[in-house]
């Protein structure tokens, strides 16, 4: 039999929710035994591939890049976990949103420079007007709140839905 | 003019792609990496009370949070105009040296430790902490166990192991219970153990890098890091001393905070990761790196036993000033060892269990910048606050921005002797990657973002045929 296919994904977020997905320690390798970790920041694949069983994702949804990511992960993904607080509410990123892009970019690219004051364009992705929760831009499955989720929840919670079972998210909380 | 792009870079903490320039005649001509993610942190925090800073702060990076939470609260002190107790200033230390072993770990183990055991040209598929995990379990163990040594201590004395809210203005939030000091000292000798067993692997193995030690980044630039009044490595805070490539002292052991008569930030189009510069040497001359291996350089010693017997080999292997950036590796090692050497000292501190770690004051000054070192750096934060606290404007320095310039020079010198136009590899690439693994660059922290994106790498002539394509 093969083991259900499992992914992470970064989008505009900490990587806290990815470290606390570290902070499994050794049911890292239990969890290794139980599904295939086909996608994730932590491994050398590029391409989000097809037919992935459980994906967490981190992080709102606040550029072009993510926009693109997010709706390629729903199309390729049966299982979609809005996780950790930026993913739930788009918490921390948000608070731009009532600023606008055009003054974060002045801030740090115009204003706060000693040499060559220019915004970058060549490359780099352009942000979204607004920073917005994951379930706002595609459908969600399973919320999984926190700053971060503790490792204990995110093992039962991935644990439970590489079984097939509606998971236990008991003890999820925002913030702390 | 035809180019390759490395999008995104995996197994880095961030958001990055690399671009490689061809030139007509199909040799490579530039490698630029690009950060692609920002999030506004400077602009973000305007009108937000000072005492939230700290924990708004740290939500820039999961990775190493405490980072944040040390150099905004030491940005505080200043805006209350206070001095934390002694005992709140060691407290503060262990958890900053408890991250520092954390995500040393991250960098070595999970992330880095694939490229090093199974060879930079081997299978994607295996190349990971699981693969590493199936061909050398005691290495994926003590990787597994040092990060978590690190995290337990940051979980014990904050509460939790990723955003605590224990470092604050004018101190720590509670003082250190001791059934938590018990328990520490009682996890470091095993932490020390795991460290040295994959020290002592990585020296036997170095001679199988030769290659990559050569190619990796090897050139000449300063180096920077923070150190105390005698020359001693100091993580926590103490003053700025920055060496030339030849061992001189280009300033040292002068005050950091007015970073700006010393380095300037420039902008690049093509990259949301601002490029820090030696203002002496100008722009794009003045390159300096930061980070572990810029620790051991500038420190006279680190001063606990252990770390500096290797210390001493260090040198003896290397000289004083290593030009080559793959020794991030094993100065990432010397610099955990330390940490963990150095928690236990400050444990046994005869004041360590006072109840005095925090000062209380109103807003005393409208001014504060705290520096200390990340795992990454030097790590600068700098706040300008109104009479009533509220922010009205913030800098901030990262360590990965001290260090871009230099990696853009490193990815360019390892495609120049890697990457052939006609026959593109895997494994080329991967050692574009892997170079800039070494930096460890936490490009949430650089631009206060993060995230990541597909692979696909393609060769296009001049003419726009094209030639070679990869894709994993």
């Amino acid at each position: 039999m093969t083991k259900p296919r499992l992914a992470t994904v970064w989008l505009d977020g900490c990587s806290g929710c990815h470290m606390s997905f570290l902070d499994m320690d050794e049911r890292l390798l239990d969890l290794a035994a139980m599904a295939d970790i086909v996608y994730s920041p932590l491994v050398d694949v590029k391409e989000y591939p097809p037919d992935v069983d459980v994906c967490l994702v981190e992080g709102a949804v606040s550029s072009e890049d993510d926009l693109h990511k997010i709706r390629l992960v729903r199309e390729r993904t049966r299982t979609l976990v809005s996780f950790g607080d930026c993913a739930v509410t788009a918490n921390v990123p948000s608070l731009r949103n009532p600023i606008g892009t055009a003054p974060l970019l002045e801030r740090a690219y115009l204003e706060n420079v000693t040499l060559n004051p220019r915004i970058p364009l060549d490359v780099v992705p352009a942000l979204l007007p607004t920073s917005r929760p994951v379930h706002d831009v595609v459908d969600v499955d399973v919320f999984l709140p926190g700053c971060p989720p503790s490792a204990d929840l995110i093992f039962r919670t991935v644990v439970d839905l590489v079984e097939g079972r509606v998971p236990d998210t008991t003890g999820a909380r925002f913030g702390r | 003019m035809s180019q390759i792009v490395i999008d995104p870079i995996t197994r880095i903490e961030g958001h990055s792609k690399i671009t490689i320039q061809l030139t007509d005649a199909g040799e490579v001509d530039r490698a630029y990496f690009h950060v692609t993610q920002f999030r506004g942190f400077e602009r973000m925090v305007q009108g937000r009370p000072v005492h939230e800073m700290p924990s708004i702060m740290a939500r820039i990076c999961g990775i190493c949070p405490v980072s944040h939470l040390v150099a905004s609260s030491k940005a505080c002190d200043e805006i209350l105009a206070v001095e934390p107790p002694p005992t709140g200033a060691d407290l503060r230390r262990v958890m900053n040296l408890a991250q520092m072993v954390q995500s040393n770990a991250l960098s070595f183990f999970h992330l880095s430790s694939p490229d090093l055991l199974f060879g930079f040209d081997s299978d994607p598929a295996v190349r990971n902490l699981i693969g590493v995990a199936q061909a050398q379990p005691q290495l994926a163990r003590d990787g597994i166990a040092v990060r978590k040594f690190g995290q337990q201590i940051i979980e014990w004395l904050g509460g939790k192991r990723i955003h605590p809210a224990w470092v604050v203005p004018g101190g720590v939030d509670a003082p250190l219970a001791v059934e938590t000091r018990e328990r520490i000292l009682a996890a470091i000798p095993d932490a020390l153990a795991a460290i040295r067993r994959a020290l002592d692997w990585y020296k036997a193995e170095l001679v199988r890098w030769e290659e990559e030690a050569a190619t990796f980044g090897s050139f000449r630039s300063a180096f920077m890091a923070l150190v105390d009044a005698d020359g001693r490595v100091d993580h926590y805070g103490g003053r700025l001393r920055v060496m030339d490539a030849d061992g001189g002292l280009l300033v040292d052991r002068v005050d950091p905070r007015p970073y700006w008569d010393y380095i300037g930030e420039a902008v690049e189009p093509w990259s949301y990761l601002k490029s820090t510069y030696w203002k002496a040497a100008g722009y794009p001359d003045g390159v300096y790196r930061v980070g572990p291996l810029a620790r051991l350089v500038v420190a006279d010693t680190l001063g606990t036993p252990g770390a500096d017997a290797e210390l001493e080999e260090f040198r003896a292997r290397l000289g004083r000033v290593p030009a080559s950036t793959f020794h991030y590796h094993y100065a990432r090692l010397i610099d955990t060892l330390y940490a963990a050497e150095r928690i236990e000292e400050l444990l046994r501190g005869p004041e360590i269990l006072s109840p005095r770690v925090r000062s209380h004051a109103p807003i005393n000054r409208n001014e504060g910048i705290g520096v200390s070192e990340a795992p990454r750096g030097t790590l600068i934060h700098h706040y300008r606050v109104d009479d009533d606290g509220l922010v009205e404007w913030a800098n901030l320095v990262i360590a990965t921005g001290h260090n871009n310039l230099a990696m853009n020079e490193s990815i360019t010198q390892v495609a120049r002797t890697y990457v052939k136009h006609d026959r593109l590899t895997e494994g080329m690439l991967n050692r574009v990657e892997a170079v800039i693994r070494c930096y460890d660059p936490c490009l949430s922290c650089s631009t206060h973002a993060l995230g990541d994106m597909p692979l696909l790498i393609a060769l296009v002539a001049p003419d726009g045929s094209q030639l070679d394509e990869i894709r994993r």
